[in-house]
């Protein structure tokens, strides 16, 4: 009897922690019964697997393919967050199999160990979209396109501009420390080459120390402050992203020091990538990050024009690029140039400060 | 004595039906938020497939919590494991015979060890296991820091090997049948968990778990060798940890330092949920399994609920554990009286 009691009172309780998720998956649930029985050809369904929310760039990238494919689009958009896990992404993806989505579009969180499950998704005839990072695979069919950032360019670019402003400021040397991402992610990959290279050619830029610190702002905190007490004569500090650049002006403030671009009189230069948030590009104002170089996370258009293309059945663009400014400080360097391009930087100012996300 | 061993199954067998009633309760809710996907049994199988590791690590963490300890480092040892089998057989051409023994003698080593120290040494098995923790993801980069895929044929082979499930398979939208499968892995946890299954509850070892975990001190004056059965369910938790890494190795295909992170938080949540109490003593192998599958098939509804809910899978498993916990102390105050 009272045993029976317990039980009534624990599938109460559960239901009502189940009402509790399903309030907030109403608005799926609807846009899914809606689609149903409207005939499932009346919106294209398309399944994002995202990394996770673990930077303001995460989140301003999931928040563009939230505004494109909108349901006023004629889209229906189901993302899946995979907190940084592999396993959770592969399970995503295979849900969508499940679901029969349209098209799958994939953020992965690291480029290896993908082949089963795209595979899969290729055989259930879905096709794929990767973003942002790169998978690494043997076999080119498991996916019909790749949109996202080059990543070496970027790096690159960063490094041209150091190059520059050094040239520029007449300082004959300067040591560099790399704070990388993740070990193993595309951008972390594609920012290091892209730094190694500059230094490698260029006489005037040694890299003393290379570190990850996990694109996160506390990890950043701690390697760079390891690094000041085991270097002296740390000049600039470049960081693979935003999150990593406030991690260690917060270091290089605790000893002592002075983040920004007066090499000459011992501060320490900040260059950053990204450029998302309100916060990075007040520093940039201010002085404490002297360079970003931009990656923009406004995937969603290009990945739309890719599913349209592929829609109508017209060749699509297997690599595409989106286009990402050089954000400065000052306009001690106007513009560089890599492999002959030439690219002019943007000092910041207060409107684009306002036209980004605030925390 | 005999008695109380009697009480405590009861307790036991209660807990066990109040998780599966619950695992059929979310699935259920699962169908009827998720609508059709849920309803198709690949779906099902996919939960299989992609928590078999989580299964088999559970099933070692349950056996350690019923002695009234507890095991940290599996996800460690579960991430060390896929590494070096991953740089054995990527950068050594190993046979896939043999990373399975490598996978086998991590396991046991650490379990020997934890084993050791906890048992005869009494340090605490938390902090133990938190040190073996910190050790297994430190030797994790050193092994390799970069994660890559493994390209070995024979394992590649295996990897890629489905079991079919007969008369589960459903029509694909190109209007294709497709036969449901489950991954070898799939395999070895059901087999894992019959055999401790039977292990706990009728062997002499299995029983003496209960006894140790339920009463240190009676279980010593009834002539039970304490030490000896603590040290040997650290031992089968890390042998288990082991082939659970593999199992996850053989699920993801590459090696990664950041393999199986908070796998042992789960492995412990699931066990809890479960019904195996954490003050020891109490536990059910098919518990775990449906702990297990109710954690992940949480993760499942909250995952795809949206993207800006994705804190819900915490809330809503913390929220579980709360009522699961409180339910277990109502259950015990109830038995003391």
């Amino acid at each position: 009897m009272k045993k029976g009691r317990i039980i009534s009172i624990m599938i109460v309780a559960i239901l009502l922690l189940l009402a509790g998720c399903s309030r907030s998956a109403d608005r799926e649930m609807i846009a899914g019964s809606e689609s149903q029985s409207e005939g499932v050809s009346q919106k294209t369904v398309i399944g994002f697997s995202q990394v996770g929310a673990e930077s303001d760039w995460r989140s301003a990238n999931t928040q563009s393919m939230k505004d494109t494919f909108t349901s006023e689009n004629g889209y229906e958009l189901i993302v899946e967050d995979g907190q940084q896990k592999q396993s959770n992404q592969i399970m995503a993806i295979r849900k969508f199999i499940q679901q029969e989505v349209d098209y799958i579009i994939l953020a992965p969180v690291v480029e290896t160990g993908w082949d089963t499950v795209l595979h899969e998704a290729k055989s259930a005839g879905i096709p794929v979209i990767i973003v942002d990072r790169m998978i690494d695979t043997e076999d080119q069919s498991l996916y019909v396109a790749w949109v996202g950032s080059d990543f070496e360019l970027e790096g690159r670019k960063a490094g041209e501009w150091i190059n520059q402003f050094l040239q520029e400021k007449n300082i004959a040397h300067a040591n560099i420390v790399d704070i990388q991402g993740n070990l193993g992610a595309t951008a972390q990959i594609g920012r290091t080459a892209g730094l190694t290279q500059v230094c490698e050619t260029n006489e005037n830029m040694t890299l003393i120390a290379s570190e990850a610190a996990d694109f996160t702002q506390a990890r950043a905190r701690e390697v760079m402050t390891g690094l000041l007490t085991q270097y002296s004569d740390i000049n600039i500090a470049y960081c693979e992203n935003d999150n990593e650049a406030f991690g260690v002006i917060e270091a290089i403030e605790a000893a002592g020091k002075t983040a920004g671009g007066d090499i000459a009189n011992g501060e320490i230069m900040v260059v950053s990538f990204d450029g998302v948030n309100k916060e990075a590009l007040k520093d940039v104002q201010s002085g404490k990050i002297a360079c970003i170089a931009e990656c923009n996370p406004n995937h969603g258009p290009l990945v739309k024009s890719t599913i349209e293309a592929l829609k109508a059945d017209e060749a699509v663009e297997r690599f595409s690029y989106v286009e990402g400014a050089l954000l400065v400080h000052d306009n001690t360097v106007s513009s560089i140039s890599v492999d002959g391009v030439e690219y002019t930087t943007t000092v910041v100012d207060e409107a684009q400060i306002e036209g980004k996300q605030s925390n | 004595m005999k008695n109380k061993n009697k009480r405590s199954l009861t307790k036991s067998n209660l807990l066990l039906i109040i998780t599966i009633a619950v695992f059929f309760l979310m699935y259920i809710g699962a169908i009827i938020i998720e609508g059709q996907g849920f309803l198709k049994p690949q779906t099902f199988l996919n939960i299989l497939n992609a928590n078999a590791a989580l299964i088999i690590t559970s099933c070692g963490m349950s056996i350690v919590m019923i002695t009234a300890g507890i095991d940290i480092s599996v996800g460690g040892v579960a991430a060390l494991v896929s590494m070096c089998c991953a740089v054995y057989l990527d950068f050594h051409d190993g046979s896939v015979f043999m990373s399975i023994i490598i996978a086998v003698l991590i396991g046991l080593a650490f379990g020997v060890v934890q084993g050791f120290l906890v048992a005869y040494l009494g340090i605490q098995p938390f902090i133990v296991s938190l040190a073996g923790m910190f050790f297994a993801r430190g030797m994790t980069t050193i092994v390799n820091t970069k994660p890559f895929n493994v390209a070995n044929e024979a394992f590649v082979g295996l990897k890629s090997t489905r079991v079919v499930v007969p008369g589960l398979g459903t029509l694909n939208k190109l209007g294709k049948y497709v036969d449901a499968y489950v991954e070898i892995g799939v395999i070895v946890a059901i087999l894992i968990v019959i055999v401790f299954f039977c292990l706990l509850r009728w062997s002499k070892l299995g029983r003496h778990f209960y006894a140790v975990g339920g009463n240190e001190q009676s279980a010593l004056m009834l002539g039970i060798n304490v030490k000896r059965t603590k040290f040997l369910a650290h031992l089968l938790c890390g042998l288990l940890a082991g082939i659970g890494g593999y199992v996850y190795f053989l699920h993801v295909g590459s090696g990664s330092a950041s393999h199986a992170s908070g796998m042992e938080m789960n492995a412990i949540a699931s066990s809890i949920i479960g019904g195996t109490l954490l003050t020891g003593g109490v536990g059910n192998i098919i518990g775990t399994l449906f702990g297990v599958l109710s954690l992940s098939t949480i993760q499942n509804i909250v995952s795809s609920a949206g993207f800006d809910q994705a804190w819900w899978t915490g809330i809503t498993v913390a929220g579980m554990l709360c009522i699961f916990l409180v339910i277990q102390s109502v259950i015990m105050n109830r038995k003391k009286k």
